[in-house]
């Protein structure tokens, strides 16, 4: 495995303050290595988006950051906590370094302007010494690389169909190069064949300029196809880690198999599916212990009472980790 | 008066039949069009022809905008159509609203897509619940009998206690309980077609399958024809016993779930089957990904749709007669009842067109289209299905 360049130590954000904050997520460690694509799973109110927005420092209020760290590994360069960075340097740190492709692309991009202003915006608020037809070489460029024809960048957003609203989303996302790409349900509005299109040139993209992407669905199957590794949320914590083929065909905690059941198979044997029972827990009135115990078919003593640490499962298999009794960590850290 | 539990009718009647149904919206006029004869239109739905039949579902799979929610629509006669007749027991019906409407709507209810805005975040359950029964007539006489009634309703879509729910309002509610008081308000109505459009789509994915194995015990327990509408073919395997594919306002393929999601023969159907996510590909890298690149391009504009067949223009097997001639339903020979509208399953054309061009890739899982395989002698298997 290649060197970090993103990692999440006990990321800690809450809604509100004092005794009424709502803890969206709770001490998440998180590490993204250079050029891998990490997916990050969970339901609705599972705190991954909060987590994303979070380390991008994009919440808004009442969204607090109240602990924990965001370092930054530069291609060259000493490390930097995201998390203390000064509004300057935040400036120039982020879409340079790290950029978001956000969930709806319709409303992402500015209805009265045209494709091309608002690459050409992004390209000169970053490098102001570029000269205009460098710039527009270059949107035109990013326009290819996303399989666009360059005589798009005349269009409105509302001439482009939804897919290709989504394409530019994801130019404008590597205008700068960036080192890692945050992808927060970025085909979830799409139809599944222009899904896997766009997918697909993601990964050719990725290929070709080596980023790193944070990939958050709640489409578990389609991560399992498309990524290198997989964490799963669950009530604002990371409950489960693996290689994606590990996780798919060796689930270690009782959430993450029920999910991988909740999916209608399209190949195989039909079987009789069940889903997860119950619903997702309150933020405001966790349960005690390990959050899914009342959903969890196999919860027993110690699940209602403590909280299961996150960590590699006793059997030895270090490039994973999971939070659950049945499969107490090995060495606590 | 309760809620019959089941009905006398033996399963497989046909309840609700669509014939040639067709609707066209249209499109604001610019000046230059007022020289033109034929006014503009968005051919949304265009001849579609199937039957909802008692204790059976039915899936209707497409990408958005191929028309499946207007066929949901005008099912449940919310649009008036262009042309086509819908059969309620055989009898055509033309209802504009009214007692008229009442009485179909009393057998048809429509269940949408998104719970969060089909109910009405001002009142509880109980009013949805009351009204639905009230209107139907299933409210009975006295304020027992409604009592009654409603937590029969919400037993019924597994919402028990019935207390905890009757007096809450939307808000106070997960996805997955709000959709199941839509769906008990459609039961409200003690119908015999459900219209599901999308009814799981908005839903998180660990709840979905509650709410799609509650419609499939409902199904059987009620005997309910029920139209399932989705853009994920895998759950249309799932839960429905016959799949319709729709592309672009038509229907380009049907049949039994398994047949058409395990042998699909349009190449439509092939697209939307590779395209769907499957966990088995594990590649990490994508390259499952660039196998269905081939399937470029987009759903035509409906304004002017493609002359023939509308999937031609992004078909890999695309020929000649393909840009002229709209295909008819042609049977395929390997499942009963499983048919598909592409040249490619009529002998003659392949023939005309240059052999060998149109060979599908070697793929095990497809039945090779009948003039490649050994059948290239037979007498063309035409049948169309109006």
């Amino acid at each position: 495995m290649t060197d970090p360049v993103l990692e999440i130590r006990g990321l800690r954000v809450d809604y509100g303050l004092g005794d009424q904050a709502v803890r969206a997520v709770r001490d998440v460690d998180l590490t993204l290595h250079r050029g891998e694509v990490l997916g990050l799973a969970g339901e609705s109110g599972s705190g991954k988006s909060t987590l994303a927005y979070g380390l991008t420092r994009l919440l808004p209020p009442p969204g607090v950051v109240s602990g924990g760290q965001v370092i930054y590994h530069p291609v060259d360069g000493p490390p930097v906590d995201v998390l203390s960075l000064t509004p300057a340097q935040l400036r120039r740190f982020r879409w340079a370094e790290t950029s978001i492709v956000f969930q709806g692309a319709m409303n992402s991009l500015n209805p009265v302007h045209k494709v091309a202003t608002q690459l050409l915006d992004v390209i000169r608020a970053h490098e102001p010494k570029s000269t205009p037809a460098a710039r527009l070489a270059r949107a035109r460029e990013l326009l290819r690389l996303v399989g666009i024809a360059a005589d798009r960048l005349d269009s409105h957003p509302h001439q482009l169909s939804g897919g290709m609203r989504q394409r530019v989303m994801i130019a404008m996302a590597l205008a700068l190069e960036p080192q890692v790409v945050i992808m927060d349900e970025p085909t979830t509005a799409l139809d599944v064949v222009m899904q896997r299109q766009i997918l697909g040139q993601l990964a050719e993209l990725r290929e070709r300029l080596g980023f790193a992407v944070l990939f958050i669905t709640h489409d578990l199957s389609l991560l399992v196809e498309f990524s290198d590794r997989i964490a799963i949320m669950y009530g604002g914590r990371i409950i489960e880690q693996a290689p994606a083929g590990q996780l798919y065909r060796d689930a270690l905690h009782p959430y993450t198999e029920g999910l991988l059941h909740s999916f209608p198979a399209l190949h195989g044997p039909r079987r009789e599916l069940t889903g997860i029972p119950g619903s997702p827990p309150d933020l405001r009135a966790m349960p005690s212990g390990c959050a899914f115990h009342p959903r969890c078919p196999k919860a027993f003593d110690p699940c209602d009472e403590t909280l299961p640490p996150l960590g590699p499962p006793g059997d030895g298999r270090p490039d994973r980790t999971v939070a659950c009794w049945l499969h107490p960590v090995a060495t606590p850290r | 008066m309760t809620l019959s539990e089941s009905a006398a009718a033996p399963a497989g009647e046909v309840v609700l039949e669509a014939v040639g149904l067709t609707k066209h919206f249209p499109v604001r006029r610019r000046l230059r069009d007022l020289f033109s004869r034929t006014p503009a239109v968005v051919h949304a739905v265009d001849d579609v022809s199937f039957a909802l039949r008692r204790g059976q579902v039915t899936a209707l799979v497409g990408e958005s905008g191929s028309g499946k929610s207007t066929v949901a629509r005008l099912l449940a006669q919310l649009y008036p159509r262009t042309a086509g007749d819908l059969r309620l027991h055989g009898a055509p019906t033309r209802v504009r609203g009214g007692r008229r409407f009442r009485a179909y709507v009393r057998q048809v209810q429509l269940i949408l897509q998104d719970p969060f805005a089909s109910l009405n975040p001002v009142h509880t359950v109980r009013y949805h619940l009351t009204r639905s029964l009230r209107i139907h007539g299933n409210a009975g006489r006295s304020a027992e009998d409604l009592e009654k009634a409603l937590a029969d309703l919400l037993a019924r879509v597994s919402l028990t206690p019935a207390e905890r729910y009757l007096d809450a309002f939307p808000h106070e509610l997960s996805g997955g309980q709000r959709q199941r008081v839509a769906i008990a308000r459609a039961l409200g109505a003690d119908p015999e077609v459900l219209l599901a459009d999308e009814p799981v789509s908005m839903l998180d994915v660990s709840i979905r399958l509650g709410v799609l194995n509650l419609l499939q015990d409902l199904k059987n327990r009620l005997n309910l024809a029920i139209l399932y509408i989705t853009h994920d073919i895998a759950s249309a395997r799932y839960f429905a016993d016959e799949t319709i594919v729709m592309y672009a306002g038509r229907m380009v393929e049907g049949g039994d779930s398994e047949t058409v999601t395990q042998h699909p023969a349009h190449p439509y159907t092939r697209l939307l089957t590779e395209s769907a996510p499957d966990p088995e590909r594990i590649t990490g890298d994508g390259a499952g990904a660039a196998r269905a690149d081939r399937g470029r391009g987009e759903p035509p504009s409906l304004i002017n749709p493609p002359a023939g067949c509308r999937f031609h223009p992004r078909c890999p097997h695309a020929m000649r007669r393909c840009t002229t001639d709209l295909p008819p339903r042609l049977t395929i020979d390997d499942r009963p009842g499983h048919w598909a509208a592409c040249w490619l399953y009529d002998p003659a054309t392949v023939a005309a067109d240059a052999p060998g061009s149109a060979a599908p890739d070697a793929d095990p899982a497809v039945p090779p289209p009948p003039a490649l395989a050994e059948r290239a002698g037979d007498t063309a298997p035409l049948e169309e299905a109006r």
